[in-house]
């Protein structure tokens, strides 16, 4: 019951221990280990891939917050497998070459404790069966990506590339928990599997629209689809293998994981048919245009990322049998493709030093083995057979030919895509390794095992599933296909299709893509002007946003944090004023409460001298006069607490009167001269707006007093106390029990605010000393 | 300035103080008191005694740094929070020991809580005044 609890929790324990087995162990030890965990995770969903195959499901439901509908509970189905298949198997991968890519760096565990924490999060997202346990992981994939993408902490650029990826996607994620929220009151639960029955219901709601718009908007932000696509080429400054990784095989698809998990919900209907297939299209043909006219090889391939994101999302947004195949297939072949072109690129920028296609060539000499991974994968991204990406790519083009609507748009935007993609393909392969040899930083050299496995392993992995695609189809793709459809597939993956339009397709689209790769400098000659666009694009809004909502802050802060005491009582009176004035004068109806009696001989008398003594605080020529005239007005109030029957209030405000004067004294000598320090007109204003507190809070008191006496509160107290707090002091009771969690948060604050006060005191302190 | 008077009479004054604020502590759940001022009273008794014999003699004769009483303060109220935890109750329940004690009345977790309240209080206030003590 709770192995998928514990399971999920095996990221989180490595992340823990990885800085200190790091710090203990032989490094070579701890490498072991650290690719081990990942590695028994990948057995265990193998294992569970056949169950899951012939229809079993596992899961498990423990209560969390009973209360909001919020369970932690875990369901394994066919596309939870083939993720966290992905989420284990290439992290252990990742981890076994970042050993040999991070060699000498001195923070390495760090490294380590990220990126299994991440893969702790990824798994428990694609685990998760609630909807708000999932957006806790989803958040926490974000967390672990904002520190990888951080990593080389001491780059300014890092830095911001770190701090825009966790803006953009925690953005999303807020707007993704609302539409979460709504999702769970029109649907009745947050569980999946509960929504999964009430689909009809969600569809038919008034909310719909809006709980689409939300929930595909926080999937756009993660998943890079335009026009929140910029985060993902920025956060190329991470280290390659968790560029590989997180931004391209596992952590940008959750988008895509989420939507297809969510699409026998949300799915079938003419908004989320036109909302995903326009959003996707035009992703997918952005992101592959960006991508031609790059130089550096990680960004060539993060748009290239881009766009296949936006395929998996227009695939899904058709949301038919054969889009949905097409999807899972193609998510495989890219992520297989993708992350050993990305541990290519490491090792080609770790061997090199420089990541400038311009500046490589003829590396195939040196490095054979890399070589040849590279090949594997460029030619699984063009499509060529026998690769996935082959299959990948006839399953796309079929799915786009059968697409309910606009079929032919779709398929020449696929097309347009496509074509480039075998030309980046060829660039990304040929820049670096054929030709002659370039001077470059380092003397590159064949990298070690470690940095040889994961990239060899993921190219020869395409290729094998390239040639018996019937296994991959019925342990893998159909299973998963199955847990997003209620019709059931009859997919038989193959590499033959007989001659049909989509072979004609692919043979257009190689021969194409390789002309224009040919013919690349004089199309990107022809095309410099577009450069210019750049500067409209969403990168240099969110710049603006940033500069705007930065603006914005220092200029509150400027006005309302200025350091002088003055204009912030000024500001908090005002406000008071207005806040508190206009419904007391406009909302609150005239109330019939019991008469006011007249004042009592001595109650007069204190009134009169707390008035005079405040009218001397004001009035007095010196400091000392003032604050002993204020503490007469203390002290006149507190006689008032005790007439009125509140003595621990009476006390209190003795106490707090007495200490007062005492801490006075202690600084009197080392405040300033005593003087006027503000104009006639500034007094006045200020004279004003205290006046019209004062008169404010009277008839505040005053209307409160006419209201009918009707509160439930004072008599449960007083009728409770004794009886189950065991105290006659009501007011004692209330703050120990009733009411003890404010009272922990105020000696919490009480504590903070002394310790502050320590500080900035202390702080004054040290610097004098040390002048 | 020292006066003979003033420390004289803060020699006595000091034990009659701290054990009114320990009265007003330990009353404070059925008659008027409570940790609040309890520690207020106490604060002003360490504040008066410093006045008289210096902030060196006051710390002396608190024997322990402020902070730690504010921190112990805050472990205290926690724990009595905690307590009800054991019993599988609710994060801050009041329990009880039954039966009566003379002057407090009961003993139980609030109380504990109060107890936490006052020694915070009495660390923030001898805190700040002895950081301006010392300026």
């Amino acid at each position: 019951m709770f192995t998928i609890p514990a399971v999920v929790l095996t990221g989180f324990v490595a992340s823990v221990a990885a800085p200190w087995l790091w710090r203990r162990l032989p490094r070579r030890i701890a490498t072991g280990i650290l690719v081990f965990v990942p590695l028994a995770l990948f057995a265990y969903f193998l294992n569970l891939a056949g169950p899951v195959s012939v229809g079993q499901s596992f899961g498990v439901s423990l209560p969390w917050v009973p209360q909001l509908g919020i369970t932690f509970s875990f369901a394994i189905d066919g596309l939870s497998v083939l993720f966290a298949l992905l989420i284990t198997g290439i992290g252990a991968l990742v981890a076994l070459y970042a050993s040999g890519y991070l060699q000498g760096d001195a923070h390495a565990g760090r490294f380590y404790a990220y990126i299994m924490l991440f893969m702790g999060s990824m798994l428990g997202l694609v685990l998760a069966d609630n909807l708000i346990l999932l957006f806790v992981f989803w958040e926490l994939t974000s967390i672990s990506s904002y520190f990888l993408i951080g990593y080389n902490h001491e780059r300014q650029e890092a830095r911001a590339a770190a701090l825009q990826s966790l803006l953009v996607t925690g953005v999303g994620g807020l707007i993704l928990l609302a539409g979460f929220i709504l999702l769970g009151s029109v649907g009745g639960s947050y569980d999946v599997s509960a929504l999964l029955q009430n689909g009809e219901a969600v569809r038919s709601s008034p909310l719909y629209l809006a709980v689409l718009l939300l929930i595909v908007i926080g999937a756009c932000t993660k998943s890079a689809q335009f026009p929140f696509h910029f985060w993902l080429p920025a956060a190329m400054e991470a280290p390659s293998p968790v560029s590989a990784y997180l931004h391209s095989a596992t952590m940008v698809k959750a988008g895509v994981y989420l939507l297809a998990r969510i699409s026998p919900i949300l799915g079938a209907t003419p908004e989320w048919h036109y909302l995903l297939s326009l959003v996707g299209a035009t992703t997918m043909l952005v992101g592959a245009a960006l991508a031609f006219g790059q130089s550096d090889l990680k960004r060539i391939l993060a748009y290239t990322t881009v766009s296949a994101l936006g395929m998996l999302v227009l695939m899904i947004g058709l949301d038919t049998l054969s889009s949905m195949e097409a999807a899972m297939v193609f998510l495989v072949a890219h992520a297989l493709y993708k992350g050993a072109l990305f541990l290519v690129a490491g090792t080609v920028d770790h061997e090199t030093g420089t990541r400038d296609i311009r500046r490589l060539g003829g590396l195939r000499r040196l490095m054979p083995v890399t070589a040849l991974a590279a090949l594997l994968a460029a030619l699984s991204m063009a499509g060529l057979p026998p690769l996935l990406g082959f299959i990948g790519k006839e399953l796309l083009y079929e799915a786009k030919l059968q697409a309910p609507a606009t079929a032919w748009i779709l398929t020449a935007a696929g097309i347009g895509t496509n074509v480039l993609f075998v030309a980046l393909a060829a660039r990304v392969l040929t820049a670096p390794f054929l030709g002659s040899l370039k001077e470059t930083p380092h003397k590159p050299g064949e990298p070690g095992l470690s940095m040889l496995a994961g990239p060899v392993l993921l190219g020869l992995l395409g290729l094998l599933c390239g040639l018996f695609p019937y296994a991959l189809g019925k342990t893998l793709i159909i299973p998963a296909v199955a847990a997003t459809r209620a019709d059931q597939t009859t997919l038989e993956l193959a590499l033959w299709h007989g001659f049909n339009p989509v072979l004609a397709l692919s043979l257009v689209t190689l021969a194409t893509g390789f002309a224009v790769f040919l013919l690349t400098g004089s199309l990107l000659r022809a095309t410099a002007f577009l450069g210019r666009l750049r500067s409209l694009g969403p990168a240099r809004w969110y710049a603006i946003g940033m500069k705007a909502l930065i603006g914005f802050a220092s200029l509150c802060t400027d006005v309302l944090q200025n350091g002088r005491l003055g204009w912030y009582l000024l500001t908090i009176v005002l406000a008071s004023l207005l806040l508190v004035g206009y419904p007391l004068f406009v909302l609150i109806p005239e109330g019939a409460g019991p008469a006011l009696t007249a004042p009592a001989f001595h109650e007069l008398l204190i009134a009169v001298v707390i008035l005079l003594a405040a009218l001397g605080a004001i009035l007095a020529s010196s400091r000392l006069a003032a604050v002993a005239a204020l503490g007469v007005v203390g002290f006149g109030m507190a006689l008032l607490f005790v007439f009125y029957g509140a003595p621990d209030l009476a006390m209190t405000q003795f106490a707090i009167e007495s200490l007062t004067v005492i801490l006075f004294v202690l600084v009197i000598h080392k405040l300033p001269k005593f003087s006027k320090l503000s104009g006639r007109g500034e007094r006045l204003r200020d004279g004003i707006v205290a006046a019209a507190g004062g008169v404010m809070m009277c008839l505040l008191t005053l209307i409160i007093l006419r209201q009918p006496l009707d509160s439930a509160v004072t008599p449960f107290y007083a009728a409770n106390s004794l009886l189950l707090a065991q105290g006659r002091n009501v007011v004692n009771v209330i703050l120990v029990d009733f009411r003890a969690l404010d009272t922990l948060g105020e000696i919490t604050v009480l504590a903070v605010a002394g310790l502050g006060g320590f500080a900035l005191l202390r702080l004054r302190l040290t610097r004098k000393e040390r002048q | 300035m020292r006066s003979v008077i003033l420390s004289a009479a803060t020699r006595l004054l000091l034990p009659l103080i701290l054990l009114l604020s320990l009265f007003l502590l330990l009353r404070g759940h059925n008659e008027a008191g409570g940790g609040f001022v309890g520690g207020l009273v106490a604060a002003a008794g360490f504040v008066l005694h410093g006045i008289a014999h210096g902030i060196e003699a006051s710390r002396r004769v608190l024997l322990v740094e402020p902070r730690i009483l504010l921190g112990t303060g805050l472990l205290v109220a926690v724990v009595s929070g905690l307590l009800p935890l054991l019993s599988r109750k609710p994060f801050l329940t009041g329990l009880w020991i039954p039966g009566d004690v003379a002057v407090i009345g009961g003993l139980g977790t609030p109380m504990l809580f109060d107890v936490g309240v006052y020694l915070v209080v009495l660390g923030v206030v001898t805190m700040v005044v002895d950081t301006l003590a010392e300026e």
